[in-house]
C-alpha cells in the first residue's frame, strides 16, 4: 500500500521508512494519485487518512503510519503548498483532540475502524457530554444514569456546556452505571448517538449573547454495550485521558505565550496595534499597566518556548500545568485594559443576537466580546482553582485537603 | 565583551535550556555552597563584620576559577559567557552567598572587557581579577541603571592623574583591592590600598551584599580609557551586571519557594499540615509558575548577552522587569507563611528577604527597566 521512491536525502533509509524523506515521498504520491484540483474534499480526504497521512502517529491503518508525531509538520507544509484541502479542525477539535486519543486507547478494533476515518474527515462531528449542573469541577460527582437495559443501556440524565451538541452525530458520554460505590468507581465511558430520539439539544446562551454551548437532556437514550469505552466502572480513568487532552487544546489556542509564538501575538498584539495607532488614547496609568502586562505576557511566551525546548530535549517539565493559568489570566486582564483604552468606543458592543457560531475566536470580534468572552478562559477545561490545586499537590507536592467524599458511596454523599 | 549588532545571531531561538555542562558547573558550586555556605555559616559571617566570606571566595574564584568565566583566555580567563556565570549566579542566590561575584567577576570583570585590553594597563587588572588574584568593584552608586544618564561625581586632575570625589552606595567595596573609578575625564583604576582613598561601609538592608561610600582625596588613579570609551564601557557592564542578577535573583526565588513548600508540608496546625490548606497551596502554585516564568526570562537575558543578540537589551529590561518583583514576593511569601519563625533572626528568611528587596533596586528598579522597555519596543507613553 506505500509508494515506496525515496527521495535523494534518504540515504539508506527502506522502502518501509517514515523519515521526512519517505513522508515527502507519500506526500507526492497522494497528491499525484488525488489531485487535488479535480478531486473533490471528501474524496481526498478519504484517501490522505487511507495513505496514513492524516495523523501519522497513529498506526497503521487508522490513519497514520506509527510516525514520530513532530514529522506532521512534513506532511502537512507539502500537502499546503499542493493547496490540498485540509480537515477544517477547528470544525472538529472536540473529535481531534478528545475523543479521537481516547477511541485510540481504550477503544475495541471495531470501534476504532467504525469510529477514527469520519471522524477526521469530518463527515461525523463529535461533542462531549461530560460536566452537568450539578457537576462542574467535581466531575466524577456526575448524575446521568445508564441502567442495563437487554444487550445495551438506557440513559437518563441532563449535560450542560456541549459544544458542537447541535452538529454533532456522536458524543462521549460519562455516565453513572453503579450508584453504590464510591464516586469514581461507579462511572462508565460511553459512545452516544446524538440522532437517538431521546437526546435533546438547548442553546445555552451566554454572556456574549451568543451560544457557543448547549444543554443536553438525555431521555431514555439506547446506547448499544458495543459502544462502551473501557470497562463498566473504568469511566474516570478513561476520561482521564481526554481531559488531559482538552487541557493541553485549551492551554495552547492561540494564546498570548502559546508554544513557538513571537512577540505581541494574540490579546496583547490587538492592544498594542490600538496603543500605537491612536496616541490620543493614552494615560499614564494604562501606559504602567500595559508596559507591566507586557513584561507578563512576554515572560509566558518564553515559558511557553522553555517548555518547547524541554519537550524536544525528550524531557517536559512541569510548566505545561501552568501555562492555562498564565493565558487565562493575560488574557482576561489585556481585554480589561483594551475596554478602558477604547474610552468611547469600549462603552459600544457589537452585536447581541443570539447567534451560534460553529467555531470560537478568542480574538476576533470586538473589544467588549474578547472581554467578555475571556472570562470563560479561567474556567472552561479546569478552573483556574482547580489547576493551582493540581500545580499544588501534583508538582510541589504539598499534601491534599481532607476529603469526605471519596470513600462513601455516591449514593449516600450529600448533596 | 558583546559583539556588535552586526555579528548577532537574532534569527535562531534562544536557547533557554541548561547543557550539560553548565549543569555539571552548577553541581561543583552546589557542592561547594552546601559544604560551606550553609544559612546558618552565612548569618554568621553577616554578623562578623568582614565585608565578605574570603576564605568561600577563594574556593569559588580561584579554586573553582568561576572569577574569569567571562573573560577569554588569552586574557587570563576561562573563555565561558554570560551562561555560565548566569548559573553561578542562580546557585549563589539560592544560598545568599557573601561573595563579590557580581560586583567583582560580573561588574568589575565587564567594564574592563569594555576598555582596550591590548593595553597593559588593561589587560594587567584584568587578568588578577579574572585569577581571583584581586577583587576589583566598580564605583558607581548600586541603583545606577543600563543607559542611565553617566553623573560622574569624580575629578581627575594632574598629569599622574589624582582622583577626587565620593561615590555613594557601592557595592564590593569594602574589601575590594581595586576599584574602576568613572571619572569626568575617563575611567580610572585606583588601587584601594594607596593614599587618598576612603571606603566607609554603611549599615546596608543587604547583610550579604553591604553597600559603602568610597570618598577619593587625591588618590592616585591609572588611565583605563578615555571618557566615551569610558561611558560605553560602564554602560555595557551594567547591562550584563543587570541581566546576570535576574539569575540571581531566580535563585533567591527558587530557595525561597521550596523552603516554604517543604515547611508547610511539616508545619502542622488545627490537626493537619498548614500546606493542605487551599488557601496557602494557591499562593504556593501561583509562586512557582512565576518562579517557572522567571527561569525563561533569564535564560532569555543570558543566552542573549552570551550571542550578543540585537535583542539583548529588551531581554535584560524585559528579565529585570520580572524577576526582580518575583525575588521580593517569593521572599516575602516565605517569611509570611513560615509564621512566627519567619520573624526571627535565627532563621534565614531575612536574609532572602534583605537581598531580594536591595536586588530589586540594584542596577535600575523593575520600573526604570519597563520604562526602557517602552523606549525599546516602541510604546510611548502620553504625549504630556
Amino acid at each position: 500500500m506505500s509508494p515506496t521512491h525515496p527521495g535523494p536525502e534518504a540515504g539508506s533509509a527502506g522502502p518501509e521508512a517514515v523519515d521526512a524523506a519517505g513522508l515527502r515521498a507519500r506526500t507526492a504520491a497522494l497528491l499525484a494519485a488525488h489531485d487535488p484540483a479535480t478531486t473533490p474534499r471528501l474524496d481526498f480526504l478519504r484517501a490522505r487518512f487511507d495513505a496514513g497521512l492524516a495523523w501519522i502517529h497513529f498506526p497503521e491503518g487508522l490513519g497514520g503510519l506509527g510516525a514520530p508525531r513532530a514529522l506532521q509538520t512534513v506532511v502537512d507544509e507539502g500537502l499546503a503548498a499542493a493547496g490540498a484541502p485540509g480537515n477544517d479542525p477547528r470544525r472538529i477539535g472536540i473529535g481531534l483532540g478528545m475523543a479521537a486519543p481516547t477511541l485510540l486507547q481504550y477503544g475495541t478494533d471495531e470501534q476504532k475502524r467504525r469510529f477514527l476515518r469520519p471522524l477526521w474527515t469530518g463527515e461525523e462531528v463529535w461533542c462531549q457530554l461530560f460536566s452537568e449542573p450539578g457537576a462542574g469541577s467535581d466531575l466524577a460527582a456526575l448524575a446521568t444514569r445508564a441502567v442495563r437495559d437487554g444487550d445495551g443501556w438506557r440513559v437518563d440524565g441532563q449535560k450542560v456546556w456541549t459544544s458542537s451538541a447541535h452538529l454533532a452525530r456522536w458524543a462521549i458520554l460519562l455516565a453513572r452505571t453503579d450508584p453504590t460505590v464510591p464516586k469514581h468507581a461507579g462511572l462508565t465511558y460511553f459512545v452516544c448517538d446524538m440522532t437517538d430520539p431521546g437526546v435533546e439539544v438547548r442553546p445555552l446562551r451566554q454572556i456574549t449573547g451568543e451560544a457557543e454551548f448547549n444543554e443536553v437532556f438525555l431521555t431514555g437514550v439506547r446506547v448499544p454495550d458495543a459502544h462502551r469505552l473501557g470497562a463498566v466502572g473504568e469511566g474516570w480513568r478513561v476520561a482521564r485521558t481526554t481531559l488531559m487532552n482538552e487541557r493541553v487544546a485549551i492551554g495552547g489556542s492561540g494564546a498570548s505565550g502559546a508554544p513557538g509564538e513571537t512577540r505581541e501575538t494574540g490579546m496583547l498584539g490587538l492592544v498594542t496595534d490600538t496603543w500605537r495607532a491612536r496616541p490620543e488614547l493614552r494615560t499614564h496609568d494604562l501606559h504602567q499597566r500595559l508596559l507591566g502586562l507586557w513584561v507578563q505576557a512576554e515572560a509566558a511566551r518564553l515559558t511557553g518556548e522553555r517548555l518547547r525546548q524541554q519537550l524536544r530535549r525528550g524531557r517536559p517539565g512541569p510548566e505545561g500545568s501552568g501555562l492555562k493559568l498564565s493565558f487565562a489570566r493575560l488574557n482576561q486582564e489585556l481585554s480589561g485594559l483594551e475596554v478602558e483604552l477604547l474610552a468611547e468606543d469600549g462603552l459600544a458592543y457589537g452585536d447581541w443576537t443570539m447567534t451560534r457560531p460553529e467555531v470560537v475566536d478568542f480574538t476576533g470580534r470586538d473589544a467588549g466580546y474578547r472581554y467578555l468572552r475571556a472570562k470563560g478562559n479561567s474556567i472552561e477545561g479546569g478552573t483556574s482553582e482547580v489547576l493551582l490545586n493540581i500545580v499544588a499537590e501534583r508538582v510541589l507536592g504539598l499534601p491534599p485537603e481532607p476529603r469526605t467524599d471519596k470513600d462513601l458511596p455516591w449514593k449516600d454523599l450529600p448533596r | 565583551m558583546t559583539p556588535p549588532p552586526s555579528a548577532a545571531s537574532s534569527a535562531t531561538a534562544p536557547d533557554l535550556l541548561y547543557s550539560e555542562a553548565e549543569e555539571d558547573l552548577r553541581a561543583a558550586v552546589r557542592s561547594l555552597l552546601t559544604h560551606r555556605g550553609a544559612p546558618a555559616t552565612v548569618l554568621a559571617e553577616a554578623e562578623n563584620g568582614r565585608p565578605y566570606d574570603a576564605e568561600l571566595w577563594r574556593s569559588l574564584a580561584s579554586g573553582m576559577g568561576t572569577a574569569g568565566l567571562l573573560v577569554p583566555d588569552k586574557l587570563g580567563g576561562q573563555g565561558a559567557t554570560a551562561r555560565e556565570a548566569a548559573v553561578v549566579l542562580e546557585e549563589l542566590g539560592r544560598s545568599v552567598a557573601p561573595v563579590p561575584y557580581l560586583t567583582g567577576a560580573v561588574l568589575a570583570v565587564t567594564a574592563l572587557l569594555g576598555c582596550d585590553t591590548a593595553e597593559d594597563a588593561v589587560a594587567a587588572p584584568l587578568a588578577a581579577l579574572a585569577e581571583g588574584r584581586r577583587v576589583g568593584a566598580l564605583a558607581v552608586p548600586l541603583t545606577t541603571w543600563p543607559g542611565a544618564r553617566p553623573t560622574e561625581t569624580v575629578r581627575a586632575a594632574g598629569r599622574r592623574p589624582l582622583l577626587s570625589g565620593e561615590v555613594t552606595a557601592v557595592a564590593g567595596a569594602a574589601g575590594s583591592d581595586l576599584l574602576l573609578v568613572p571619572a569626568d575625564t575617563g575611567l580610572y583604576a585606583v588601587d584601594t590600598e594607596a593614599e587618598g582613598v576612603r571606603i566607609t561601609p554603611v549599615t546596608s538592608l543587604d547583610l550579604t551584599r553591604p553597600v559603602a561610600r568610597v570618598t577619593l582625596a587625591e588618590a592616585p588613579g591609572s588611565l583605563l580609557a578615555g571618557p566615551g570609551r569610558a561611558r560605553a564601557a560602564v554602560d555595557a557592564a551594567l547591562l550584563t551586571g543587570a541581566g546576570l542578577l535576574a539569575s540571581e535573583q531566580l535563585g533567591v526565588a527558587e530557595w525561597c519557594l521550596e523552603e516554604t513548600v517543604r515547611y508547610t508540608g511539616e508545619r502542622r496546625q488545627f490537626g493537619r499540615p498548614v500546606g493542605s490548606f487551599q488557601a496557602l497551596k494557591h499562593r504556593l502554585a501561583a509562586l512557582w509558575l512565576e518562579v517557572a516564568s522567571a527561569r525563561a526570562v533569564a535564560r532569555n537575558a543570558a543566552d542573549a548577552l552570551a550571542t550578543g543578540s540585537v535583542d539583548r537589551a529588551v531581554a535584560v529590561a524585559v528579565a529585570q522587569s520580572y524577576c526582580g518583583e518575583v525575588a521580593v514576593r517569593a521572599a516575602q511569601e516565605c517569611v509570611q507563611l513560615h509564621g512566627g519563625i519567619g520573624m526571627t533572626w535565627e532563621h534565614p528568611a531575612h536574609l532572602y528577604l534583605k537581598r531580594a528587596k536591595s536586588a530589586e533596586l540594584a542596577l535600575g528598579t523593575p520600573g526604570r527597566h519597563r520604562a526602557t522597555l517602552a523606549r525599546l519596543v516602541d510604546l510611548p507613553g502620553p504625549q504630556d
